[in-house]
This record gives C-alpha cells, structure tokens and sequence, in this order.
C-alpha cells in the first residue's frame, strides 16, 4: 500500500510536525520542475514525430528553364504527369504570386508591405515549383520513378526532398525532446534521493523512539508502517503542490499556444495521451516516494538488532 | 570467576559468554550462570564492572561476542533477526535513564507494550488505569514526561515494563530516582510479579533493597567476570 494504514494510537508515536521541514518544498519544487520538462519533452517529441512523418514522403522539384513560358509548361506538364502516378498523393504547382508573396517579406514592396511588388523582385527569374507528396513508406523506390518522370517532362529540374534541410530541424527538436527526457529522469532521482534523505534523517532524529520500540517487541515493518506513512504523506503534499503549479503554468501556456495556428509551434501540442501520462506521474511519484521509503527504512533497520 | 551452568529448565542460560565492543578488551569474560523460572535475582557490582552489558544481553538489545546463550530454551546467539521481536514481548525492561517517549502522555507511554502487542484499545483501557492508579499518577496520566518529576518518569517506565505481564522483567538501578516509600511499593511490585511467575533481574546498588526481598539471589559482577557470593547461582532453589 502506498500510504499505509496505521491505527491513530500509534500514528502519536512520531510528533505531528507535517509540513515543517524542507522536504515537502524540496518535493514540490522537483515535481514542478519534472512535470514542465515531461510536458516539454513530450510536445517537442510530437513536434518532432509530425515534422518527420510531413517531410519524410514530400519533395519539390524546381524547374529553372530560362524561358518562362516553356518553364511554365514544364511544371503543368509536370504536375498532370505526377499527379497521374499511383505513388503520388498529390502534386501541386507552387503560383508565382505565391512565391513573390513570400519572397517579398524579404525584398519589400514599394509602399512598404509584403506585397511581393518591389522592383528587383519583379525582375528576377524565379523557378517554377511543384511539390510532390508520396504515397506509403517506400520512398526511395517512389523518389526512382519521379526521377524518371521528371527528366521525361521537365529535363534538368532539381528534385530537392524536403527531409534533406528540415530534417536537421527535426533532429535537433527530437534531441532536445531526449534532453527533456533526460531531466525528467534526473529529477526523479533526485526525487528519490531527497526520499532517502528524508527517511534516514527521520530515523536519525526519533532513533531513541525507535530503540524503545524495538525493545518493546515492535516488528521492522511496525517501526516502518509508521516512518513510511509519514513520508509518503509529507511527500504527497509536496507532489500536490508541485502538480497544481505545474498544471496553472501549463494550461497558462496551452492557452498562449492555442493562438499559434502555423510553423512548427503549431504541432508541439500535448494531445491526450500527453496529458494523461502527466496526470500519471504524480501517482506515479507518490508510489515511487513511498517505496524508497519503504526500503531505506527497512534497509536503516535491518542494521538495529 | 566461571560459574558453572546447570542446564535442564532454565529461563536463562549464559555459557562461556565474552562480550566487546569493537577491538577494545572485553567487558564481560566468560560469564556463565543459568536464571530459573519464578526466581527473584540481584545483580550488583561497581560502576563500570559490566551491569548494563549482561542486562543489554538479557533484554536482547547485545548479542554476545562468544559464548551460548539461551533464553526461553531458544539459542539466542544465533537467531534470525525477525524472530527477535516475538521474545522482546516477553520481556519487560526498566532502563535506567527511563527512556520513555517524550511527545507520549505518561498514559499512552504505559500501553505502548500492549499496542504494539495488538491489544485493542477497549481491552487495554482497564489494566491501563489499574497500573496508573497502583503507581499514584492516575492524576497525571496525561501529562507529558518533561513535565513529570524524576521519581514519576520511574514509576512509569516500571508501569510500562510491567503492564505486558512480562515472564522475565529486568530492571537497571529501578528505584534509583524514587524516595525510600516509592523504592519499596516499586519492589512490592516486583515481587508480586514475581509470586505470579515472572523471573525478576534488579540491577542495583541499594544493599538494603536487596535485604528486603526474601530468597532473592544474588550476582555480584568484578571487572566483567561474575562472581556467586551467595552460592544460590551454584545451586539456585527449586521455586518450582
């Protein structure tokens, strides 16, 4: 049992001093902290898993015929031909409107928006652009028949796989997710750590008590029942703590977030099973506390005769 | 001086038994003496000369360095750590610097033995009051240890070594705090126990409280080696 039941007599045999040492502070800090990073860890690794599986099966084939009107046919051409392939889910022609929008947040325009009208702009050859989304995991197998595909119709266009320059950003973001995960494992050690710190500190203090007990004829797990209900209560409410903190700063943040509808920040979401294995692991702390206890104390004991 | 042990019977039995801490000489050399069921005994010796060690051995808080020794027919040298607890229940001790529980009301100090025992709270209520009135502090069975005096914090460790009806009582210098009138009520509680079976172990250094108590034995220890001044250890009387 995570918190054991010990008759109200005996509970008297530990002065009532709840919540007047360090480590229910200690504890709450830990978990606030292990709870933040769990949740940090676990959007980032979404973030991570949703940038993947997006770029993993899309590619861009850009076409820089200098002609624009036979560039032009080439990316319809392009387009109908790929879009005709059972490997392909979709093909879609980049508009050039499209593309000066984009470039024109950094070129300008001539009143000052982001227009796409600004003169150098207008004058540049921009490539026409289709991409391409692949059906199914064999994209090696799919990237040989769109090869084919595009030096029949487009001679001399590049196909650029979009996992060779965001994957480099998926990486990092799943390394930071590992690093996130990391901390959580640090922090329940420490966890653990200030447990054991806290059990031996106990037995430390009421060690007269608990020679009488022993010479009384009280049992190990007697002497333990009543150090590790203790603890675990003490705990617990440092858990608590932790948790409700932890929770404000996290819904305070989910709300600043649910604003962020595009780029990367909108998939570093939690989703359910996020949400759940946080509400776990306070449960999971609380048994975790009390089972350190449980053995340091049984461990302390066994050096008493 | 070895004394020999007499076995058959015996409540006690020390054979051979050495005793040190850590690298230092040895405390107690080659104690041997057997305690009968239903005997009254004193154990007197100078400061220093290993009282508290062989009482430490007798309540189970010391295991020897060598030797055999039994109690309850049981080998105690060698038994398994948990079997412990079960034979402390039928041991009742008064130290000598009283021990009790300071955040424990002087009540709830005395039915400690009976609660870790598991006797429920109704059944522990009367014997409880009983043994507070017999030892005068009925008045005070709420009050806290610090705040009772030296002679009342005795009487309550002697109520609470006593209220289990322990089979073997041992008691370090017990009336050491108490004036004369108390010494000798605490005594007549011992030998009442002690008419209804208990083996009684009193380590004092009071030579008229060991005049008061009839067919009391004596063991006198010197330098951690027992000495048997009255013979009774040699050939203790049949109380059967």
């Amino acid at each position: 049992m995570i918190i054991p039941r010990v008759p109200a007599q005996h509970r008297r045999l530990l002065p009532d001093r709840r919540l007047s040492g360090p480590t229910p502070w200690v504890i709450a800090i830990l978990m606030l902290l292990t709870l933040l990073a769990a949740a940090a860890g676990m959007g980032l690794a979404r973030s991570a898993n949703a940038i993947g599986s997006a770029i993993a099966g899309r590619v861009t084939v850009q076409i820089v015929t200098a002609n624009p009107v036979t560039r032009a046919e080439q990316a319809a051409a392009l387009r109908r031909a790929a879009a005709a392939q059972p490997f392909v889910r979709e093909a879609r022609a980049v508009e050039q409107a499209e593309l000066k929008a984009t470039l024109g947040q950094w070129f300008g325009s001539e009143d000052g928006s982001e227009g796409g009208d600004d003169p150098v702009l207008q004058s540049l050859p921009l490539p026409a652009l289709v991409d391409i989304d692949f059906v199914g995991e064999d994209r090696a197998g799919h990237m040989n028949q769109l090869r084919a595909v595009v030096s029949r119709e487009a001679p001399g266009a590049r196909i650029i796989p979009h996992a060779e320059w965001l994957g480099p950003v998926a990486r990092l973001i799943r390394s930071l997710a590992w690093v996130a995960g990391g901390l959580v494992v640090l922090m329940t050690l420490a966890s653990a750590a200030v447990v054991i710190m806290t059990a031996r500190a106990a037995l430390g203090t009421h060690y007269a008590t608990i020679e009488m007990l022993h010479m009384i004829g009280a049992t190990d797990q007697q002497i333990t029942r009543l150090f590790q209900r203790r603890i675990a209560i003490d705990t617990a409410y440092g858990i608590a703590l932790g948790t409700v903190v932890a929770a404000l700063i996290l819904l305070l943040i989910g709300w600043q977030w649910s604003g962020i509808t595009s780029g990367l920040a909108a998939t570093a979401s939690l989703g359910a099973t996020g949400w759940a294995l946080l509400l776990a692991l306070p449960l999971l702390a609380i048994a975790l506390a009390a089972l350190t206890a449980r053995q340091t104390l049984l461990a302390a004991l066994q050096k008493i005769l | 001086m070895t004394t020999p042990s007499r076995p058959g019977g015996a409540m006690v039995e020390f054979s051979g038994v050495g005793l040190r801490y850590g690298p230092d000489a040895e405390v107690l050399s080659d104690v041997s003496f057997n305690l009968q069921p239903g005997s009254f005994y004193f154990l007197t010796g100078a400061s220093g000369a290993g009282k508290t060690s062989l009482l430490k051995m007798l309540y189970l808080a010391q295991r020897p360095s060598r030797g055999i020794v039994r109690l309850f027919g049981e080998d105690l040298v060698n038994m398994p750590r948990h079997r412990l607890p079960g034979f402390r229940r039928r041991i009742g001790v008064v130290f000598q610097d009283f021990r009790l529980i300071p955040h424990l009301s002087a009540r709830d100090n005395i039915a400690l033995p009976l609660r870790i025992a598991g006797v429920s709270e109704e059944d522990l209520a009367g014997p409880v009051g009983e043994m507070l009135s017999w030892i005068g502090l009925a008045e005070r069975a709420d009050a806290f240890p610090p705040t009772l005096s030296g002679g009342e914090q005795q009487r309550v460790a002697i109520a609470r070594a006593v209220i289990a009806r322990p089979q073997l009582l041992v008691a370090d210098e017990p009336t050491g705090n108490v004036d004369p009138d108390m010494a000798m009520r605490l005594l007549g509680l011992f030998e009442a126990l002690n008419r209804l079976g208990t083996t009684v172990v009193v380590a004092t250094h009071d030579i008229h409280l060991i005049s008061r108590i009839e067919n009391a034995q004596m063991m006198r220890l010197e330098k951690g080696r027992l000495s048997d001044p009255t013979g009774a250890l040699r050939y203790p009387p049949n109380r059967a």
